[in-house]
């Protein structure tokens, strides 16, 4: 279970985060939405610590995230970064395994990358794919690598950054159906955030807003669209008059 | 004038002061760093292999050409100054002496500050900028070991040796033309040469290549570490490296030249 309590962060006189208490519940699906700028990438970072918070404190399972082993920390998430951030020098195979080729989870490379090339299957990609590289590969399939490069060691938790932005609806079905998917069959903790509504109705067990720096509103998926919050309505049905100041 | 407007001028001196102050403190912390990691293991050897081929093989074509000239027209300066005082027999030494201790080390540097500062900034730069490096970060794997160290390493070793290579190309590029345009003899010319020259002239050069590989290394991997967002941020970030690497190999040289050759 993470634990986020009185999280801030801000960057210069913008303050992104104001103070964000979250829990995410071990083994479900929550999903993060909230408008573009609303700190969402943020505070997934402070999370795994490439983005330090200036306040608050981030557990996992009870333990402070700063405590312990860091290597050890990382090597229980995985993630999916929102433009693949895919090696552009390594092979897609190469990218999948990276972790598999050094540092603690080291395996020989045949192993590995018959690991990679099972990992690319269950993403939908063939083993012809696993040797070209990053640059010869459409969005949907740089995605699908990525995916695949965030289960390859088997996470704990896997983060999700914005995991349909870019594709077309169809692509993004796909990616979405697969994200549900492997959560499930992997039994992981899942964190997505996104602002594309049929992700959230496709991944989510839980659902929570973030505006103006701060949790607005959290709860199970079933109950996102009873609520009566108007910036959660606003926000769902994507309508510009409402709380949410748009700029036009 | 009133006082606002007097002021002016003192705060955004101070604003610069201010900021050079901490963008040397944010160098010297990088610096700290990278010379902490270059002890402790993990050591990433591929990239260590990799990056001697971008910095050392591949930066030969274009240093030993900048020698290949230098050199040369090093020896017809030289051939024309010493005539002015019936001293034209002193080219194959003193071409020797300024490319081993001066133009060797200080242009090699140079032309890889140019080459290899500016790839390093714009691949570390785009890295950033892609989020590549936080996904180095997620996959356990330091980015400062990763991608600075083995290029630091990589520049502070192959930067010498393209200095020792340039040397004797530069030394050739002066004997060519010692030979074929200005009469000298070929034996006494190299026999001129190699007399002359001490081992400190070739060394005091290769230390200094030393220290410039690690600078040009170091603000390639700073100024791309440190890149802003998009291509804009990438292109400053680039710019910055080359600028800053080739100023500063420039003052290195003098403060190493005191040190190595001042009375």
């Amino acid at each position: 279970m993470i634990t986020l309590d009185a999280i801030t962060r801000s960057f210069g006189s913008k303050h992104v985060l104001r103070g964000v208490d979250l829990v995410v519940p071990t083994g479900q699906s929550t999903v993060i939405i909230g408008g573009s700028g609303t700190g969402k990438s943020v505070l997934l970072k402070c999370i795994l610590g490439l983005i330090e918070p200036d306040g608050g404190k981030i557990t996992l399972d009870g333990v402070d995230v700063h405590e312990g082993e860091r290597d050890a920390f990382l090597a229980r998430f995985g993630m999916l970064f929102q433009g693949g951030a895919l090696f552009d020098s390594f092979s897609v195979w190469e990218n999948v395994a990276f972790r598999l080729l050094r540092g603690a989870l080291k395996r020989p490379k045949a192993e590995a990358r018959e690991i990679a090339i099972e990992k690319l299957r269950r993403v939908g990609l063939s083993p012809d794919v696993a040797d070209l590289y990053p640059a010869e590969l459409s969005g949907g399939m740089q995605k699908r690598v990525g995916l695949a490069r965030a289960i390859a060691a088997e996470p704990e938790i896997i983060f999700f950054d914005e995991p349909t932005t870019g594709l077309d609806p169809i692509m993004a079905g796909v990616i979405n159906e697969l994200i549900r998917e492997i959560v499930t069959e992997m039994g992981a903790t899942a964190m997505t955030i996104t602002h594309d509504m049929s992700s959230v109705r496709a991944i989510a067990d839980r659902v929570a807003m973030l505006h103006a720096g701060k949790i607005r509103w959290e709860g199970p998926i079933a109950e996102m669209d009873e609520t009566s919050d108007p910036y959660v309505q606003q926000f769902i049905h994507g309508r510009a008059e409402g709380p949410i100041e748009t700029l036009r | 004038m009133n006082a606002a407007a007097l002021s002016r001028p003192l705060a955004a001196l101070g604003r610069a002061t201010l900021a050079l102050m901490a963008a040397t403190g944010r160098l010297s912390l990088f610096v700290g760093e990278t010379l902490s990691h270059l002890l402790r293991p993990p050591f990433y050897l591929r990239e260590f292999w990799l990056a001697c081929l971008n910095i050392g093989w591949l930066s030969l074509p274009v240093v030993g050409m900048t020698a290949l000239f230098t050199g040369a027209a090093l020896a017809l300066q030289i051939y024309a100054g010493g005539a002015r005082f019936s001293a034209e027999q002193v080219v194959p030494s003193i071409t020797a002496i300024g490319m081993v201790r001066e133009l060797g080390p200080v242009l090699g540097g140079l032309m890889v500050a140019a080459r290899v500062a500016s790839s390093i900034a714009a691949e570390i730069g785009t890295m950033k900028v892609t989020e590549q490096i936080d996904a180095l970060t997620t996959l356990s794997t330091n980015p400062m070991k990763y991608l600075t160290v083995p290029r630091v390493l990589a520049a502070t070793l192959c930067v010498p040796m393209l200095v020792g290579v340039g040397d004797v190309i530069g030394i050739m590029g002066g004997w060519m033309v010692g030979v074929n345009r200005l009469g000298f003899n070929s034996a006494t010319y190299l026999k001129n040469t190699w007399d002359f020259l001490e081992f400190w002239d070739v060394g005091s050069g290769l230390v200094k290549g030393a220290a410039f590989g690690f600078i040009v290394a170091t603000m390639g991997c700073y100024h791309g570490m440190n890149s802003g967002r998009g291509a804009q941020g990438v292109g400053r970030a680039t710019k910055s490296a080359v600028v800053a690497a080739s100023v500063a190999i420039l003052a290195a040289n003098y403060v190493l030249t005191e040190a190595f050759f001042s009375a």
